[in-house]
C-alpha cells in the first residue's frame, strides 16, 4: 500500500491520496496518469493490469488500487 | 428522413401514439421496425449491411461466451493444480481473444470498405498511378446510416463480452435493436449495451415528469438547429466558399461563428436524440457537459462528445498503452534514450494512434487526420507543460478561478475552435493559410463597416443569432450547479409553456426557405 501511495504521490505531490476516494471521477488522475502509473505497478509489483481491469472503480482511491494490485498478485 | 423534416415529424408522432398504447411486451419489437424504416428512408439498399454487421456481432458474442464455457468445462472437469489452471485458462482466454479479434475485424472491414475505400484507391493511386481513371473503381453507395456509430457500438458490445463484463446476448433481435436503435443512428450517442440493451427491451414507463421533460429537449434541440445552427450555416458556408477573399478578421468571424454551428448543431440534434427516446422509456447518456467552459483541451474532450472520447479511451487508449508490444518498445527505449522518454512512450503511441483513427473516424479526408493529429499534438504539449503551469500556479499563488480561469476557457474556446476550422475549409492548406491570417491580415474594421452583412445574413439575423447564444449561455450557467431537469421537476406548467415558446419561436425565427437549407446534422455525415 505504502509503494501504491509514493507512486501516487509521484504524479500529484498536493492530493492526499490516503483520503480521497474519487481519484477518476473528480479527474485527479487522468488517461495519461493511468497509463503512467499501471507501467510503474508492472515494474514494482511485476503484475500486469489489462485494459477491462481499467475501471473507475478500480483507481479511485489509493486502496483500491491496491486491492487490485493485490489481487493480480494472488492469480 | 431528416429529424428536421415533415416525414419525420410525423412518423415520431404516429410512434409515440401507437407506442404508448401497446402492451410493454410488444414495444421493442415496434422500436425495431420503426429503426428499420428509418434505416431503410435513407437508403433501403444498404440494410444488408446493417444485417451483415448485426449477425455477425451476434455470432462472435456467442462464439466468444462459448470458448469460455468450453474451457470453464474442461477446468472443472478434472483435478488440476493450480499452475495448470492458470495456463489451462491463458489458452481459453486466448482463444476467446482470437474469436473477438475476428468478430471485430469483419464489423470494422465493412465501415472499412464503405467509408475508407475510395479515400485509400485515390491517395494509392496518386502514389502509384496505376489508373487514369479511379472514379471507375470508387464505389459510390451512399454510406448506410450512422454506419460510424453502430459499428463501434456493435464493437465494443464483442469487446465487452470478451471482458466478461456481460454475458452474450442469446436474442438476436435484442442485438439488431441495440445496433439499429433510430434515434442513435442520426448522430449517437454511443451507448453501451448493458446501459441500453435491457432498457430497448423492457422500456420504463413514461410518466408525466420524464414526457414534460422530453418534450422539453426536444424542443430545445430543434430551436437550436433550426433558429441557431442553420441560420448561422448561411454565413459559414459563404466564408468558407471562398477562404483566399475572406481573410484575416473574416476568417475569424468562421472560426467563431462555426463553432456556434457546430455547437448548436450537434447539441441541438443529441437534445432531440435524448429527449425522443426518453419520450420512448429508454433513457440514454449525456454526450455534452457545457463543453466551452472547459479550461484545457483534456477537459474539453471529456465534456464534448463524451460517448465518443469514452468509447476511445475504454477500447483504444488503454489496450493500446499497455499492450505487450508497447511494453517491449518502452523496455527498448528505457535502456537506450532514458526512463523520463520511456514513461512517455506508451502515452505517446498511444495519442497518436487514437487521435490518428478519431480524426479518420470523422472522415475519410486529411483535413479530419491534419483536425486530429492537431489535438494529438495540443493535448501532448499541454501535458509536457503541465508541470510548469504548476509550478507557475504554485510561485505567483495565481489558481484556476476568477480572471485566469475566465483567461483559460477563452484560449481553450478559441484553440479548439481554431482547429475545428479543418472541417470547415475542408482542406489542410487553406485552413494554415486562413487560420494564420487571423494574425497577420489586419482588416478588423470589416465588422463595423456592414461587410458582415455581406455574408447571406441580415442584422436582424446577427441579432437573432446574438439572442440565441445569449439564452445558451444563460441556460448553461443555469444548469451548472443542479441540473435544469431538477430545477423544473414537478412545474410542468412552466415545461409545457416552454416548449411552446420553443416550437413557436423555432416556427416563427426558425432558417427556412430561399438561401436556406433545413440540412442534415454536421455530426451525421460522420
Amino acid at each position: 500500500m505504502d509503494t501504491i501511495l509514493q507512486l501516487l504521490s509521484e504524479l500529484h505531490e498536493d492530493i492526499d491520496f490516503e483520503e480521497c476516494d474519487s481519484l477518476v471521477n473528480d479527474g485527479i488522475l487522468d488517461s495519461f496518469d493511468i497509463v503512467t502509473l499501471i507501467g510503474e505497478i508492472a515494474d514494482e509489483f511485476d503484475v500486469q493490469i489489462t485494459a477491462d481491469k481499467i475501471t473507475p472503480e478500480n483507481f479511485n482511491s489509493a486502496e483500491s488500487i491496491w486491492s487490485l494490485v493485490s489481487e493480480l498478485m494472488d492469480e | 428522413m431528416l429529424y428536421t423534416s415533415a416525414e419525420f415529424i410525423i412518423f415520431a408522432a404516429v410512434l409515440l401514439a401507437v407506442y404508448h398504447t401497446l402492451p410493454r411486451v410488444c414495444k421493442p419489437y415496434l422500436l425495431l421496425l420503426s429503426s428499420v424504416i428509418f434505416f431503410a428512408s435513407y437508403a433501403w439498399y444498404n440494410l444488408p449491411f446493417l444485417i451483415f454487421t448485426v449477425l455477425v456481432t451476434y455470432a462472435g458474442g456467442i462464439a466468444v461466451a462459448k470458448v469460455y464455457e468450453r474451457g470453464e468445462g474442461e477446468i472443472s472437469s478434472g483435478e488440476f493444480d493450480r499452475e495448470t489452471k492458470k495456463e489451462m485458462r491463458r489458452r481459453v482466454k486466448r482463444r476467446a481473444k482470437l474469436v473477438m479479434a475476428l468478430t471485430v475485424t469483419a464489423d470494422i472491414a465493412v465501415l472499412a470498405v464503405l467509408k475508407y475505400y475510395n479515400f485509400a484507391l485515390h491517395n494509392a493511386n496518386a502514389l502509384l498511378h496505376f489508373t487514369k481513371n479511379e472514379s471507375d473503381l470508387f464505389i459510390t453507395l451512399a454510406l448506410p446510416l450512422g454506419i460510424s456509430f453502430y459499428t463501434f457500438m456493435c464493437v465494443g458490445y464483442v469487446v465487452d463480452v470478451f471482458r466478461k463484463k456481460y454475458s452474450a446476448e442469446r436474442n438476436i433481435l435484442k442485438v439488431a435493436l441495440f445496433a439499429a436503435y433510430f434515434p442513435q443512428l442520426v448522430q449517437g450517442p454511443f451507448s453501451r449495451y448493458d446501459e441500453t440493451g435491457a432498457q430497448l427491451w423492457s422500456p420504463s414507463d413514461v410518466g408525466a415528469d420524464a414526457l414534460s421533460w422530453a418534450f422539453l429537449r426536444i424542443a430545445w434541440g430543434y430551436f437550436k438547429k433550426l433558429v441557431l445552427a442553420d441560420r448561422v450555416a448561411v454565413a459559414v458556408n459563404a466564408l468558407a466558399g471562398d477562404a483566399d477573399a475572406y481573410r484575416g478578421a473574416y476568417a475569424l468571424a468562421a472560426v467563431v461563428l462555426y463553432s456556434i454551428r457546430i455547437y448548436a448543431d450537434f447539441t441541438g440534434g443529441i437534445d432531440i436524440t435524448i429527449g425522443l427516446s426518453e419520450a420512448l422509456g429508454v433513457k440514454l447518456r449525456e454526450n455534452f457537459i457545457r463543453p466551452y467552459f472547459s479550461k484545457s483541451i483534456a477537459e474539453y474532450w471529456r465534456r464534448w462528445h463524451i460517448s465518443l472520447g469514452e468509447w476511445f479511451r475504454e477500447y483504444l487508449f488503454y489496450p493500446l498503452s499497455i499492450a505487450g508490444p508497447v511494453g517491449k518498445a518502452s523496455k527498448w527505449v528505457k535502456k537506450h534514450v532514458g526512463a523520463g522518454a520511456a514513461k512517455r512512450f506508451p502515452v505517446y503511441v498511444a495519442t497518436v494512434i487514437v487521435w490518428f483513427v478519431t480524426g479518420i473516424w470523422h472522415g475519410a479526408a486529411w483535413n479530419f487526420i491534419a483536425w486530429g493529429m492537431a489535438n494529438c499534438v495540443v493535448i501532448l504539449i499541454s501535458q509536457e507543460l503541465s508541470p510548469l503551469y504548476e509550478k507557475f500556479h504554485a510561485k505567483t499563488g495565481i489558481g484556476e478561478g476568477g480572471a485566469w480561469g475566465a483567461f483559460m476557457i477563452v484560449r481553450t474556446y478559441f484553440l479548439m475552435s481554431m482547429i475545428r476550422m479543418f472541417d470547415v475549409y475542408a482542406d489542410v492548406g487553406k485552413t494554415f493559410s486562413a487560420v494564420g491570417s487571423i494574425f497577420t491580415t489586419f482588416n478588423y474594421g470589416v465588422f463595423f463597416d456592414g461587410s458582415m452583412l455581406t455574408l447571406g445574413l441580415t442584422g436582424a439575423d446577427y441579432a437573432l443569432l446574438a439572442v440565441g447564444c445569449a439564452v445558451i449561455f444563460a441556460v448553461s450557467v443555469l444548469g451548472g450547479k443542479k441540473s435544469l431537469r431538477e430545477r423544473t421537476s414537478g412545474r410542468y406548467a412552466l415545461r409545457v409553456s416552454l416548449s411552446c415558446l420553443l416550437a413557436v419561436a423555432t416556427l416563427v425565427f426558425g432558417a427556412y426557405g430561399i438561401g436556406y437549407d433545413a440540412s442534415q446534422f454536421i455530426y451525421n455525415q460522420f
